[in-house]
């Protein structure tokens, strides 16, 4: 993986001392609340329920072990002893010290890592495919691209003040594992017909308020060209996009608005002039940025059999793992599920064990999925039953991977003051409700998203069965959504009708399930029967 | 009764005025009237406090409940970590915020 | 004209009044100019010759439009003093100098102490603009 040089740490060890010195201005009253908010935003520090946040940045969501661990020591250096990795692939911590912010900042910094641009109206972490360089379809591996644009992106003296966030996610397969069309700037790398590599854009997805799918706006831009196109993407944004109204800022509004095409032209144009202006990094960096992504010393003729009598390692093995691309080896997701758990949630020591593992299993490096799963990505298939009974020990075995346990939720109204309803104890009833593994099984490949407001950090819109938090008159309502999906077939999940309350709507899905188990026919996924019979018979069935 | 709260500006910690100081307990939330804006003014600009507003509350011999739930979470910590709320270990103060 | 507390340029401060950008235009010997966040920058460029300020007005500091209107007019070719007027803190100058600023005036005066420590904050740069600063990516590759 990416190893910082003199350049990249020193930048980050600038950051963190602005930082301080930042904190210091606003400790002794040189910077009101409002201009410093901006300012401890862009370093992942917020506000919460409870407390201030730190959200750490975890680019493409790939991480080593020893930065793992320094996850596990923060969390109990500086908090109450766990994190909550998010949707964005990256962790958060929810009761952070203003006054401690700095020194976590330069631990974070010891070993490559910050949390810069983790919130703000900037260039956030750019997000990817959690099997990456492991996928066995994968184009390229994403992550050389993602981390491209992550230097582009850092401290860009233009682009710190966009009219809202802005969130790039790079993926390389026909499968696309990070939502792709679902962000601001969508990117995948494709191959043309002289058979060079290059970026298709997609440009202006996103879920929030107003969810949208995200239109290819160009088919191919060459590689030595990619952050020029990038630039050109954003100054158009930056320039354009509305500021006079919170909600219609995002860029998915502009290009709404005046048409992919016109947003294209606009694009192409200021592309034109910017290539003129040198801002394309030599594509030698690309090279040298490669080299870091290169894979790992695999054991060539390692066994290619797995051991499966052990009856709950087989199941395990049949959920949470993917094949790889090497012979012998396997990408294992450690599900952050367990029945009544809260979705994304680990504890120190489990953050620690899960580093270790990743040394000694997984040629020391972990990755974080947008669905608060973590993925050791190169384990050798004769460790995976040593591997698998250290997880189950340590209460990291759920076999849930993709089934209705699975659960991506908010932190909701528990933790988050934007939060309109709690989305936690919804995930914990659901997941009791369907603890039995006979019911997980029937209902097979199930992705139920829940957030507690309309901003989707839960991804409801794209669930095959999404959940969305509403307050009602001061108290915690839940509409159901039917029929979202945030893979290549990325589509909106469309609203049932009225909403429910906690039991009910516990109840409303399991109906919703039940109407999927009446109807499916041959091999068919949930999302398949749905979007065959349609939305009627799941209504009948919801309110009858 | 009208209450005010806002975050200890280095900790975050969620705060309550107690008619003399911040307090981490909402049962010694004051009642502020209509003074809430000037107090405000005056403990931000001091920066002991920040994010601080006013909310409606009912006391009772039970102590202080605010109006919203989402209030009584902050009041209270999350629902859902029964061993990270002021009242650690003991369930029933869950049932306290809905 | 908005007197700058800070500058970087060694020739004399341009005290000409600045006009708008719609007023521009016709008033031919104009060489001071404003623009508004929501101006259109390239509408001053087939008059950069004549112009020897231009202020860029941040009414608040968090409308980043004035950064791109920036750096189009240095890409452009302009040399003329670029000042930065309105709601300029001491945070963003670092960056506001990187797309092209050249001299600050902000509404309320800066401390100067901190406003030097925002500016050398940064050992250097990964993007390139037209500051003149050579990004890390270059100095990489020789």
């Amino acid at each position: 993986m990416y190893k910082y040089d003199t350049y990249d740490q020193a930048m980050v060890d600038a950051r963190v001392a602005e930082f301080r010195d930042q904190v210091r201005r606003r400790l002794d009253g040189s910077l009101t609340e409002e201009q410093f908010r901006p300012l401890r935003l862009m370093n992942g520090l917020y506000l919460q329920l409870h407390a201030y946040m730190l959200r750490v940045a975890v680019p493409y969501g790939t991480l080593s072990s020893a930065q793992m661990r320094m996850l596990g020591d923060i969390a109990d250096k500086y908090d109450r002893g766990y994190g909550h990795f998010t949707t964005r692939q990256n962790i958060q911590y929810n009761w952070i010290k203003l006054e401690d912010a700095g020194d976590l900042l330069a631990d974070l910094a010891s070993v490559e890592m910050h949390a810069i641009q983790t919130s703000g109206n900037c260039i956030r972490n750019i997000s990817s495919d959690q099997y990456a360089g492991a996928a066995a379809e994968e184009l390229v591996d994403p992550r050389p691209y993602a981390e491209l644009l992550r230097q582009w992106s850092s401290f860009h003296p233009e682009f710190m003040y966009l009219p809202r966030k802005f969130k790039i996610a790079v993926i390389a397969s026909e499968t696309d594992r990070a939502a792709m069309k679902l962000h601001d700037i969508g990117i995948k790398l494709v191959k043309n017909d002289a058979g060079e590599i290059g970026a298709q854009f997609y440009v202006g997805g996103g879920m929030g308020r107003t969810p949208m799918i995200a239109p290819m706006i160009r088919e191919f831009v060459p590689l030595d060209q990619l952050i020029t196109y990038a630039e050109a993407c954003l100054r158009v944004y930056n320039r354009y996009g509305r500021r006079d109204n919170k909600y219609k800022a995002r860029i998915k509004i502009l290009v709404h608005e005046i048409g992919a095409d016109e947003y294209a032209r606009q694009a192409e144009e200021e592309f034109a002039h910017l290539l003129g202006q040198g801002v394309e990094p030599p594509i030698a960096e690309l090279e040298r940025i490669k080299t870091y992504f290169q894979d790992p010393p695999f054991e060539a003729g390692a066994p290619d059999t797995l051991d499966r009598s052990d009856p709950d390692f087989a199941l395990w093995v049949d959920r949470n793992c993917v094949t790889h691309k090497q012979p012998g080896y396997i990408s294992a997701t450690i599900s952050l599920k367990p029945v009544g758990g809260i979705p994304g949630d680990a504890s120190a020591d489990q953050i620690r064990l899960m580093a270790d593992l990743a040394r000694d299993y997984s040629f020391d490096e972990c990755r974080v999925t947008h669905a608060q799963n973590i993925v050791l990505p190169h384990v050798r298939k004769a460790d995976l039953y040593v591997l698998w009974q250290k997880l189950d020990a340590a209460g990291l075995g759920a076999a849930n991977l993709d089934r209705i346990g699975d659960i991506i939720a908010c932190p909701g109204l528990d933790y988050c003051s934007l939060a309109n309803a709690r989305s936690i104890p919804i995930a914990q009833k659901i997941s009791e409700r369907f603890a039995a593994q006979e019911k997980q099984d029937a209902i097979g490949e199930m992705k139920l998203k829940i957030s507690g407001c309309i901003n989707a950090c839960g991804h409801h819109h794209a669930g095959h069965i999404g959940i969305l938090g509403v307050d009602k008159k001061g108290v915690e309502n839940y509409q159901l959504l039917l029929g979202g999906s945030e893979g290549e077939d990325t589509s909106l999940g469309k609203i049932t009708g009225p909403g429910f309350d906690e039991e009910g709507i516990v109840d409303a899905v399991e109906k919703a399930a039940d109407v999927y188990l009446a109807n499916k026919q041959g091999e068919e996924r949930f999302l398949d029967t749905y979007r065959r019979i349609g939305i009627d018979p799941f209504k009948e069935a919801i309110y009858d | 009764m009208k209450i005010l709260t806002g975050n200890d500006l280095k900790t975050g910690a969620v705060v309550w005025w107690d008619g003399t100081g911040w307090s981490k307990y909402v049962n010694s939330a004051a009642d502020v009237g209509d003074e809430g804006d000037i107090i405000i003014a005056r403990e931000e600009g001091a920066r002991r406090v920040f994010a601080a507003y006013a909310i409606d509350a009912e006391r009772s011999a039970d102590g202080v409940r605010p109006a919203h739930i989402k209030d009584r979470i902050r009041a209270h910590g999350p629902t859902v970590r029964d061993d990270l709320t002021l009242n650690p270990g003991d369930p029933d103060t869950s049932n306290w915020v809905i | 004209m908005t007197e700058p507390q800070l500058r970087f340029r060694d020739d004399e401060v341009v005290s000409d009044p600045a006009v708008t950008v719609d007023s521009f235009g016709d008033q031919s010997n104009a060489t001071a100019v404003r623009i508004e966040p929501g101006d259109d920058a390239r509408a001053l460029l087939p008059h950069l010759d004549r112009l020897r300020l231009i202020e860029v007005n941040f009414p608040a500091y968090t409308d980043g439009r004035g950064y791109s209107a920036a750096r189009i007019l240095r890409e452009a070719g302009y040399t003329g003093e670029l000042r930065a007027v309105g709601d300029v803190l001491i945070d963003q100058l670092s960056n506001m100098k990187r797309c092209g600023f050249d001299s600050f005036a902000p509404d309320h005066p800066l401390n100067e102490a901190d406003a030097k420590a925002a500016l050398d904050c940064w050992p250097d740069v990964y993007q390139a603009t037209t500051d003149g600063r050579t990004p890390i990516w270059t100095k990489r590759h020789g």
